[in-house]
C-alpha cells in the first residue's frame, strides 16, 4: 500500500533528537538505532525522557529537531496524523481507550496503513478476552482487557514498528505473562519493538538492546549480551 | 372538543408551533453541540450563519430564480464553505486557549455578519413564499395543519436522526467521537484529525443555513432572526447538556412543546420558561439532562 515497507535493513534511526514543551527543553540529543526485528527497551527513572522519546517521534510533543529516519525515510517535518503511515503503531502509557467507541470500534478505529496487519479473526485468536467483550464499551473493560485492545488496536493496522510505553503498568502477573508471550510472538512476526518499561523483569529477557536515558540523553547502551554484567550498576542507576 | 379547559384547536396549534420551534432548537443546538465537542469553541456565530442561510436563499430567489428545493441544498453549502474558510483562517489558531476566546471571536463575528447585511438590507423583514409544492394545509379534524409547517417538523428530525446517524453509526462518526475525546491519540492512529475539525465545523454550520432556509417562509428574512433565537438555543444546549448530540435533538424539541403548552395555559411566562428550566437544570445537574459530568 506504500513505499515504507520496501524493506529497509534500519527501521528506526534517531539522530539528535531535541523536544521541547513549551519553553522546557526534554530531550538533549536523543541518538539510537533500531533494526528490523529487533526489540529494544527505554530504561531510566521518571522523568528521564524515556515516554518523550516515543512522543517525540510520532510528533506529540511542543517542538521538535535533529532526524528521524523511520525504514529509510526523513520524517521529522511529518504532522502527527501522517505517521501512521510509516508504519507506526503507538500503544500509550494510559491506553487511551476511547469510551464512547464499542470494544470492536476501538480496534476497526485506526485506518489499516499497510497490508500485512493481523485479521480481525487472528487477532481474536491472540486476545481471546476481546472477542467475548467485542460488544461492550471500551472503557467498561478490565486494565488487562484494555491494555490488550490497545496492543490489537495497533496489530489489525498492519504496523510493523510497535511503540510500546508501559505496556504492563499496573497489571496482574497473570496478564504480564501474557503481554510477553505476545511480545515474543510479534518478535518471531518480524515486528520491530521500542518499549519504555518500568517492569525491568519483563523486558529483560524480551529486548536485544537496552537504552538507559537520564534527564533527557542517552547515558548508555547495553547489548542484551552485556546484561549481566551491567546489573549491579543498572540497579544503582534505575533506582529498582 | 376542550382539553384541560382549552379548546383542541388552540391547544394543536400552540403545540404545533412549539413543536416548530422545538424543531429549529434541535437543529441549531444540535450543530452547537457537534462544533463545542470537537473544536472545543462556543460558536456564537451560529445565529448569524442562520440568518445567511436564509438569506441566500432569499438572494437565491430574488436575484437569480433558483428556487426553494435547490437553495436548501445550495444554501447549506455556501455558508458551510464559508465555515471553512473561517475555520481554516480563524478558528484554528485558538484551539489551544481558553473557551472564551473562540467565544469573543464567533462573537465579533456575528456583529460583523449582521452589521453587513444590515447594510444591505435595512432591518424590515424581507418575504419568502411558501413553495408551491407545499401550500395549504390539512384539516385534521381537531385543528387545521398548514402542510409547510408540518415539512418542518418533518425536514428537522430527517436532519437531526440522520445527523445522529452518522456520528453513532458510520465510521466517520467513530471518528468524530473518538477526535472529541482525545484528537492527539486519534492523530497518532493515523486520521487527519485537522481535517475532521474542518469537515466538523463546515457541517455544524451548514445544520444552521439548513435551518436558515426552512425558517425562511414562516419568519421574515431579517438580519436579526439569528440574534434573536441563538439565546435560547444556547439555553437548550445547557439544559440538554455540552457536547451531547441526542441531548441536543431532544431537549430542543422538548423545550419547544414546553414553550407552546406555557403559551397556552401562562402566556406571560412563555418567554422565559426556558430560561427557568436552565436554572434548574444548572442547579440540580450542571452537567445537563444528557451531559457526562
Amino acid at each position: 500500500m506504500t513505499s515504507a515497507f520496501q524493506p529497509h535493513p534500519e527501521m528506526l534511526r534517531i539522530l539528535d533528537l531535541h523536544s521541547f514543551y513549551g519553553e522546557s527543553h526534554i530531550l538533549h540529543g536523543i541518538d539510537l538505532k533500531v533494526a528490523r526485528g529487533e526489540c529494544i527497551t527505554l530504561l531510566g527513572r521518571n522523568g528521564s525522557g524515556r515516554s518523550t522519546t516515543l512522543k517525540s517521534i510520532l510528533g506529540l510533543v511542543g517542538r521538535r529537531s535533529g532526524s528521524i529516519m523511520v525504514n529509510g525515510k526523513e520524517v521529522i517535518d511529518e504532522p502527527t496524523h501522517r505517521m501512521a503511515r510509516y508504519g507506526i503503531g503507538y500503544v500509550p502509557e494510559e491506553r487511551a481507550i476511547f469510551a464512547s467507541l464499542s470494544t470492536e470500534e476501538n480496534l476497526m478505529l485506526p485506518p489499516q496503513v499497510a497490508t500485512g496487519g493481523m485479521s480481525l479473526d487472528e487477532i481474536y485468536g491472540m486476545f481471546p478476552n476481546l472477542l467475548e467483550r467485542r460488544n461492550s464499551p471500551g472503557t467498561k473493560l478490565s486494565g488487562g482487557e484494555q491494555q490488550m485492545l490497545a496492543m490489537a488496536r495497533v496489530l489489525r493496522t498492519g504496523a510493523k514498528l510497535l511503540l510500546l510505553d508501559e505496556i504492563t503498568e499496573g497489571l496482574a502477573p497473570v496478564i504480564v505473562k501474557k503481554l510477553g508471550e505476545v511480545i515474543t510472538e510479534l518478535k518471531k512476526r518480524d515486528f520491530t519493538i521500542v518499549m519504555v518499561e518500568q517492569n525491568f523483569r519483563f523486558a529483560a529477557p524480551l529486548a536485544d538492546r537496552h537504552y538507559v536515558l537520564e534527564h533527557g540523553e542517552i547515558i548508555a547502551t547495553i547489548p542484551a549480551a552485556e546484561l549481566p554484567q551491567k546489573m549491579d550498576w543498572l540497579h544503582q542507576t534505575l533506582g529498582v | 372538543m376542550e382539553i384541560f379547559g382549552v379548546p383542541s384547536a388552540l391547544l394543536g396549534s400552540q403545540l404545533l408551533v412549539g413543536l416548530i420551534n422545538g424543531s429549529f432548537y434541535a437543529i441549531l443546538s444540535l450543530g452547537l453541540a457537534i462544533i463545542f465537542g470537537l473544536l472545543n469553541i462556543i460558536n456564537f456565530a451560529h445565529g448569524a450563519q442562520y440568518m445567511m442561510g436564509a438569506f441566500v436563499a432569499w438572494i437565491a430567489l430574488t436575484k437569480f430564480g433558483i428556487n426553494y428545493w435547490v437553495a436548501l441544498l445550495v444554501a447549506p453549502i455556501v455558508v458551510g464553505a464559508l465555515g471553512v474558510l473561517l475555520e481554516r483562517t480563524m478558528l484554528r489558531k485558538l484551539y489551544k486557549l481558553d473557551h472564551l476566546y473562540g467565544l469573543l471571536l464567533t462573537f465579533g463575528l456575528a456583529l460583523i455578519f449582521e452589521g453587513v447585511f444590515r447594510d444591505q438590507y435595512g432591518i424590515s423583514g424581507q418575504s419568502y413564499p411558501v413553495p408551491e409544492l407545499l401550500e395549504g394545509g390539512v384539516n385534521l379534524g381537531f385543528m387545521y395543519l398548514p402542510i409547510y409547517r408540518g415539512w418542518i417538523v418533518i425536514a428537522a428530525l430527517a436532519v437531526c436522526f440522520g445527523t445522529w446517524f452518522m456520528i453513532e453509526k458510520t465510521k466517520l462518526g467513530a471518528y468524530l467521537r473518538a477526535g472529541t475525546e482525545n484528537p492527539q491519540m486519534v492523530q497518532a492512529l493515523g486520521i487527519n484529525v485537522p481535517l475532521l475539525i474542518t469537515f466538523t465545523y463546515g457541517y455544524g454550520v451548514a445544520l444552521a443555513a439548513f435551518a436558515g432556509v426552512l425558517a425562511a417562509p414562516v419568519y421574515q428574512v431579517n438580519p436579526l432572526m439569528g440574534s434573536n433565537l441563538i439565546i435560547v438555543v444556547f439555553a437548550v444546549v445547557v439544559i440538554g447538556g455540552m457536547g451531547s448530540i441526542m441531548g441536543a435533538i431532544l431537549t430542543g424539541l422538548g423545550l419547544g412543546l414546553i414553550e407552546g403548552l406555557t403559551r397556552v395555559f401562562y402566556p406571560e411566562g412563555s418567554a422565559v420558561v426556558v430560561f427557568i428550566i436552565m436554572v434548574i437544570v444548572l442547579l440540580v445537574r450542571p452537567a445537563g439532562l444528557f451531559g457526562k459530568a
